[in-house]
């Protein structure tokens, strides 16, 4: 922030413009704050209060709900599951892009950034449409007794999809900058592959990728829409937990879905405080 | 799902897929310096190639399960009846109605972020105040933030019962509130790079050159960030275009007034009617897509011409 140190050029140059300018400043900055404080801060700090405001006997008892914690567990084996997935292929995906040479790079490229533009519903919709009852492998599924849709394997499936980008997108940067020079000079003394990629790659690329895995980690925790059309939403069974949110709304229990936001929402400011630690290490990394 | 222990992972084999191809194998250095094994000479040349055989056809495997087959059945399913049958799912009154909301909706609010993201990110880059570092890292919350929590912490400031007296619940406003929330790091976070590598000297020459204030920032700091606000404003685009989960609590869901898009393929999802729900879907991937392609590509030239 070496910028903001310095005085304004205005004030440099005229010096009498100096009060103008900072009254403009402060005008801005005001404008600034005040839509952020409407939008963002005013709102993330009533939940607090909303859910708080029955006292804690009931906040704890609609946390340890069996559904609620059933929720919360189910929440938590997603995660489990589709980030270490995720986090593999990332790797694998963005040392294709970035050290790979083969024909349909630039569409591998699209393909991997699709869940960004695509909406959650429609990803759920696709996947219906391929593993639900009547889609394409739903006869084959059913004659082999496999449930995806409606049940948790078809959860995974829309949580590993929206999630799918960051550890790649994080990584591929990192690949750039790194360069292939001391993988090859390691490749040259007879390090295979393997023992490349283990003490040379992996260790100039970690710091991206564990914030790759971050955001990973924190999308698939949240994941509403696709997760939503897969489940069926089942209480106790296929309710996690950003749909156990919706659900204790809906039936009017609203400390319930005020504990559970608010659970969810201390995962997000830990995720928020875990990308900061993140960046300023990867700064510090980049400076030394 | 997962790739058997034994094997390679995708990330070794490509490891080893990469530097065979850089013209590094491991068969020349076989030979080298210090041979971390004895023996893996020709042999290690061979195993990195069929790792990375493996570690393509894994990848190959999980992006078809997880993406390609899914699309493929979407963009099957809404083009099954061919063009009539997509023409009449996407012209119902009610799909009409949703896809307008979805789409005025999106338009105006990346027409706010442009301006309050550019100023966010001005007033976080060239202003100074207590708790700056902390209003910085506030901004990414909505990243951070489920899309159902977002909507529900609209709901306890702006509900029924709002402190402030402000009730939106059911109504377009609800919408837009939603989705300004949802995509409001989008401009900030792309701007604020550019805004901090901008180099001051042209500003401090054009002020010293008699220029007011406001004619630096319109003929010098404004197109030095244009590029960076088209690409912030494509990917909030994209994002409001798709929205559902902050919008589902908040706006009711009434068709012909507060449904957006996503909301409607949910219904029609329900009702089993999938060539609808694909039909709405394609098109707004599509108008996503497009939005994403072509503000994508105006940012890139523009970033030319500027430099």
């Amino acid at each position: 922030m070496s910028a903001n140190a310095q005085a304004h050029p205005d004030a440099q140059a005229h010096p009498g413009a100096r009060r103008a300018t900072g009254g403009r400043r402060l005008i801005l900055r005001c404008v600034a704050l005040g839509y952020l404080a409407l939008l963002l801060l005013l709102p993330v700090t009533m939940i607090f209060y909303r859910t708080f405001e029955h006292g804690l006997g009931a906040v704890w008892s609609a946390a340890t709900a069996p559904n609620a914690v059933h929720a919360f567990w189910l929440s938590i084996e997603l995660v489990a599951i589709a980030v270490p997935l995720n986090t593999i292929f990332g790797i694998g995906i963005a040392l294709l892009l970035e050290r790979g040479r083969f024909r349909g790079k630039a569409l591998l490229g699209l393909l991997i950034d699709l869940p960004f533009a695509i909406s959650p519903i429609v990803v759920g919709l696709a996947l219906v449409l391929v593993y639900g009852r009547t889609g394409w492998f739903g006869d084959w599924l059913a004659t082999h007794g496999i449930e995806v849709i409606f049940s948790v394997p078809g959860m995974v499936l829309a949580t590993a999809f929206v999630s799918l980008p960051f550890v790649a997108r994080e990584t591929i940067p990192v690949l750039r900058e790194l360069g292939t020079d001391a993988e090859q000079a390691a490749a040259t003394l007879g390090a295979n592959s393997w023992q490349t990629f283990r003490r040379i790659t992996l260790p100039a690329i970690r710091w991206g990728v564990v914030y790759g895995v971050v955001l990973t980690t924190a999308r698939a925790l949240g994941e509403f829409g696709a997760v939503s059309v897969v489940s069926g939403r089942i209480e106790g069974k296929t309710l996690s937990l950003p749909l156990y949110v919706q659900d204790r709304f809906e039936n009017f229990d609203t400390t319930g879905a005020y504990t559970a936001a608010v659970v969810l929402a201390l995962l997000a400011l830990a995720t928020l405080l875990a990308m900061n630690l993140l960046t300023r290490r990867t700064r510090k990394a980049g400076a030394a | 799902m997962s790739p058997p222990l034994n094997d390679p992972t995708p990330a070794e084999a490509l490891a080893g897929a990469g530097a065979a191809e850089t013209g590094a194998s491991s068969a020349r250095g076989g030979s080298g310096l210090k041979p971390g094994r004895p023996g893996f000479g020709a042999g290690g040349r061979l195993g990195a190639v069929g790792a990375g055989v493996l570690g393509r056809g894994a990848i190959g495997i999980y992006l078809s399960v997880l993406v390609l087959l899914p699309i493929a059945a979407l963009l099957a399913k809404a083009g099954h009846g061919g063009t009539a049958a997509f023409w009449r799912e996407i012209s119902t009154p009610q799909a009409v109605a949703a896809i307008k909301l979805t789409l005025i909706a999106s338009v105006i609010v990346v027409a706010i972020n442009a301006l309050f993201g550019t100023l966010i990110a001005w007033v976080m880059v060239r202003d100074e105040f207590p708790g700056k570092r902390i209003v910085n890292a506030l901004i990414d919350l909505p990243f951070a933030l489920p899309t159902i929590v977002a909507g529900v912490v609209l709901l306890a400031l702006y509900g029924k019962n709002s402190p402030l007296g402000i009730d939106i619940t059911f109504t377009r406003a609800a919408v837009g509130m939603a989705l300004l929330f949802v995509t409001l790091p989008f401009v900030v976070r792309s701007v604020q790079p550019v805004l901090l590598e901008l180099d001051r000297s042209m500003e401090e020459a054009a002020s010293s050159l008699g220029a007011s204030q406001f004619t630096v920032f319109r003929r010098i700091v404004l197109p030095n960030l244009a590029p960076a606000i088209v690409s912030g404003i494509a990917l909030s685009f994209a994002r409001a275009v798709g929205e559902f989960g902050s919008i589902v609590l908040i706006s009711g869901n009434l068709p012909f007034k507060t449904e957006v898009g996503s909301v409607y393929i949910f219904s029609q999802i329900q009702d089993e009617n999938l060539p609808g729900a694909a039909a709405v879907s394609v098109l707004l991937l599509v108008s996503a897509l497009v939005a994403l392609g072509a503000l994508t590509l105006a940012s890139r030239r523009w970033s030319r011409h500027v430099r």
